[in-house]
């Protein structure tokens, strides 16, 4: 008996035929098309959380993707801005209703952890100033203030938990952290996953809240962020080393083997190839030849464009930006980050989704993501038209 | 044409067989595999009084915490680092892998964020002269002296570490199924190396994050026991008086090979993960299906990606962390898939000892069942003193010389994560 080679296998196509997005451009695919059209600069607050500008998520009808309010109640706002992109995933598939499809479908999201309750933790801070019994008042005040259901709210894998509660989506969910590349290696993974014959469906994105002040703290560490307004992406340098401007948004992708997806009747709306992504040592130059070799590996061609996922910091940008032109001379380059700011883990997701959308409404015939993480992680993402 | 048979290499449905050659292990009761393999099976506990913060006021003042390794400052990020920096690197000692290991890294990392002590810190230099605020602390991190914190506090930045100090190849991937993380790290692993994307695979679950914030959010869910007094006797997983878990800390890191490679370089295995199984439950944040039907689907994905018949399996590693429901749910899941069978199949909690060692858990307790299944010695749920009457389980009340092939171990977590794991001596 022959045994089936992984190379066989691997030749399976991945077609994406869900898409959900919501951001400070609003909710949706035609929202999302119509902004990057556009060419608009991406709505900015620059007040609340001043001096640090954030890119609000646009108002959403909460009850339309998460229907009963004690859900929406026990999540806090990454997760339900997660959760309402995955039920627009879901319908943009033609499964929302098809509980068959959705118990065995497989979920990989991409993810921090939930919000803190500000108020709790100033007001412990303020007090832990007055006294003497630091250990004995933290017990204190954690055990009476502290929400029970917080916690649940923060645990980096109940985005994950809420979609399968909320929308029925059971098949098993894996939490990827770690910043940037952790959305990079969802997609890569979730397609490897179909491509190999292991899954034949898998849900894959991620969700990022930019709208609470706990991040800016740590990303003000290492000055991370740009201050105090809003310029284009790849126009951060000059006095300083640019930064990046945290946006609120969620983006979710339903894949299919294709002839899975063909097998129901869905419409394939693009190609998703096998992701390529690495992690080198930072040094001068060398994310420029990663995303350089990556672009290779990916086997991006004739691209129409490039997303580019730059956070902001215009070393980097500078680097991404020359590693693209070495493989890709002349190609057009847009920074995602001018649509929807920088979503952290969401960013690659986020840009396979609208390459995919550019595809299926024949914008595009051949789109490339690329990533780089403010601290690690290259990562370069090919979408074609079916 | 003649039934899928397995190879020395590759299994009854043509994927490479993955093979164990490293473990390292490190939990409260110790650093390595021979001093724990020594404590599980003499039946000690590492669950003791909390020293490292003061416990005034809480209902929970035990855990088994692993006190004789630290970190500067003690904060969960580091803790959870160097704890998997020794488990691995005991791991990849004992694979002889060379210093490049030649493959991915996928660790379980507890979910991570700044601390008491930092914030405190922040509120400080801050200097507001009314009430501490956000704005204040973001101000204070703009004085640029406490960058260093940026990658502390950061999800990837543990994998990152563990990255550069072993060699491993491509982006690690760092990974949360809540309490099944550890299994799910070993999972991913051996879903690479099946799809021969890589020969080799480093796998590693650890937690240190028994600080006070932890234990409280879990005492607020009513999950940690309270019976405090003795703290040896408080985690007794199937027990009639059980009344939550103990938080435990340690790591586990497995070196996972195809079989071909390390059969064509000569090391010695250890053992196979030869299944793994999964199902995601959508009922409730923190409990399970009232019909434990995610549990059994994934008991049984487990046995089927294995593929063998649960009369195949010689020993349940329990989930077992000592909580009404968990336990009773488990109970439930093992009947339905193991039938009348499960009241004479042993099972067993490690957890009894060493606590719940949340996102380590699943790797620890891979490793402890790879042991068990070398050594024909099944370790004790030690503080079965007062066997549940509604559950029919033989659980192993001291440890049992017996042989083992093969062993199913069982990880269940918060948000419908249920992951299962076969391991046995011989291909299926």
């Amino acid at each position: 008996m022959s045994r089936p080679q992984a190379r066989d296998v691997q030749a399976r196509d991945v077609v994406v035929t869900g898409i959900g997005l919501v951001s400070c451009a609003g909710e949706g695919i035609e929202a999302h098309l119509s902004a990057f059209a556009s060419h608009a600069p991406p709505r900015t607050d620059a007040e609340t959380f001043a001096p640090y500008p954030v890119h609000p998520v646009a108002p959403l009808a909460l009850d339309a993707q998460i229907p009963k309010k004690s859900d929406q109640r026990q999540m806090e706002g990454w997760q339900r801005l997660g959760v309402y992109a995955a039920g627009l995933a879901l319908d943009s598939a033609g499964v929302k209703d098809d509980a068959g499809f959705k118990s065995a479908l497989p979920l990989v999201v991409a993810a921090g952890g939930g919000e803190r309750d500000y108020a709790v933790d100033g007001a412990i801070l303020t007090g832990l100033r007055g006294t003497n019994e630091a250990g004995a008042f933290l017990n204190e005040r954690l055990l009476n203030d502290l929400r029970p259901t917080l916690f649940l709210a923060q645990l980096s894998n109940l985005l994950a938990g809420n979609i399968s509660i909320v929308h029925g989506v059971t098949g098993a969910s894996r939490t990827f952290m770690g910043e940037e590349s952790s959305g990079v290696d969802a997609l890569r993974i979730a397609h490897a996953r179909i491509a190999s014959g292991q899954v034949e469906t898998m849900m894959v994105g991620g969700s990022y809240n930019a709208e609470r002040p706990d991040v800016m703290v740590i990303h003000e560490m290492g000055g991370f962020l740009l201050k105090p307004a809003y310029r284009p992406v790849f126009e951060r340098g000059g006095d300083g080393n640019g930064g990046f401007v945290l946006g609120s948004a969620a983006a979710f992708l339903v894949l299919e083997a294709a002839e899975h997806a063909a097998a129901r009747g869905a419409r394939a709306l693009a190609r998703l190839m096998p992701v390529a992504n690495d992690r080198v040592a930072r040094a001068p130059g060398s994310v420029q030849a990663s995303l350089t070799r990556l672009i290779g590996e990916a086997g991006v061609e004739r691209p129409d464009v490039v997303l580019s996922g730059a956070t902001g910091l215009s070393d980097l940008a500078a680097e991404e930006i020359a590693g693209i032109h070495a493989a890709l001379p002349g190609a057009g380059i847009r920074a995602t980050g001018d649509v929807v700011g920088h979503p952290m883990e969401v960013a690659a997701p986020f840009g396979a989704a609208l390459a995919a959308a550019l595809c299926a409404v024949g914008s595009a015939r051949e789109v490339a993501v690329t990533s780089v993480g403010h601290r690690r992680g290259e990562g370069v993402i090919r979408v074609v038209k079916v | 044409m003649a039934e899928p048979r397995s190879s020395s290499t590759h299994d009854a449905q043509g994927r490479p067989l993955v093979a164990v050659t490293g473990l390292g292990i490190v939990t409260s009761l110790g650093r390595g595999v021979a001093e724990n393999w020594d404590a599980l099976t003499a039946g000690r506990s590492g669950i003791r009084a909390i020293s490292r913060f003061p416990t005034e006021g809480l209902r929970t003042r035990i855990a088994g915490t692993v006190d004789f390794l630290d970190t500067d400052p003690l904060v969960a990020p580091l803790l959870s680092e160097r704890f998997a920096m020794v488990a691995a690197e005991e791991a990849v000692t004992q694979a002889g892998i060379g210093a490049g290991f030649p493959g991915g890294l996928f660790v379980a990392v507890p979910p991570v964020e700044m601390e008491w002590p930092q914030r405190q810190a922040l509120a400080e230099a801050a200097g507001e002269p009314e009430a501490v605020t956000y704005a204040g602390l973001q101000q204070a991190a703009a004085t640029r002296r406490f960058d260093a914190w940026h990658d502390l506090f950061i999800f990837g930045t543990v994998a990152d570490r563990l990255a550069d100090r072993f060699g491993t190849r491509g982006s690690p991937i760092s990974l949360s199924t809540a309490c099944s993380s550890g299994a799910t790290a070993i999972q991913l692993g051996v879903e690479a190396i099946r799809r021969g994307e890589m020969d080799a695979a480093l796998c590693i679950g650890t937690d240190g994050s028994v600080n006070p914030e932890s234990l409280i959010r879990f005492s607020l869910l009513s999950a940690l026991s309270t019976q405090n007094d003795p703290p040896e006797g408080a985690s007794k997983p199937f027990s009639k008086n059980r009344d939550g878990f103990v938080m435990g800390e340690g790591a586990a890191a497995l070196v996972l090979e195809s079989a071909e490679s390390a059969r064509s370089r000569g090391a010695k295995i250890l053992g196979y993960v030869l299944g793994c199984g999964e199902k995601g439950d959508g009922f409730h944040r923190t409990r399970s299906s009232p019909d434990g039907a995610p549990v059994i689907a994934a008991m049984r994905a487990a046995l089927d990606d294995a593929g063998v018949a649960p009369e195949a399996i010689d020993h349940v590693n329990a989930h077992g962390t000592s909580t009404p429901e968990n336990d009773k749910m488990e109970a439930l899941g093992c009947s339905a898939v193991f039938g009348e069978r499960i009241g004479s199949l042993p099972i067993s909690s490690n957890k009894s000892m060493i606590g719940h060692t949340l996102t380590a858990a699943g790797a620890i307790e891979a490793v402890v069942s790879l042991l068990t299944i070398r050594h024909g010695r099944i370790p004790p749920t030690i503080n079965y003193a007062l066997p549940d009457p509604a559950l029919l389980l033989d659980v192993v009340g001291t440890a049992r010389d017996a042989r083992v092939a093969r062993v199913l171990s069982n990880s269940f977590g918060f948000g419908g994560q249920n992951t299962c794991l076969v391991l046995g001596d011989e291909p299926a």
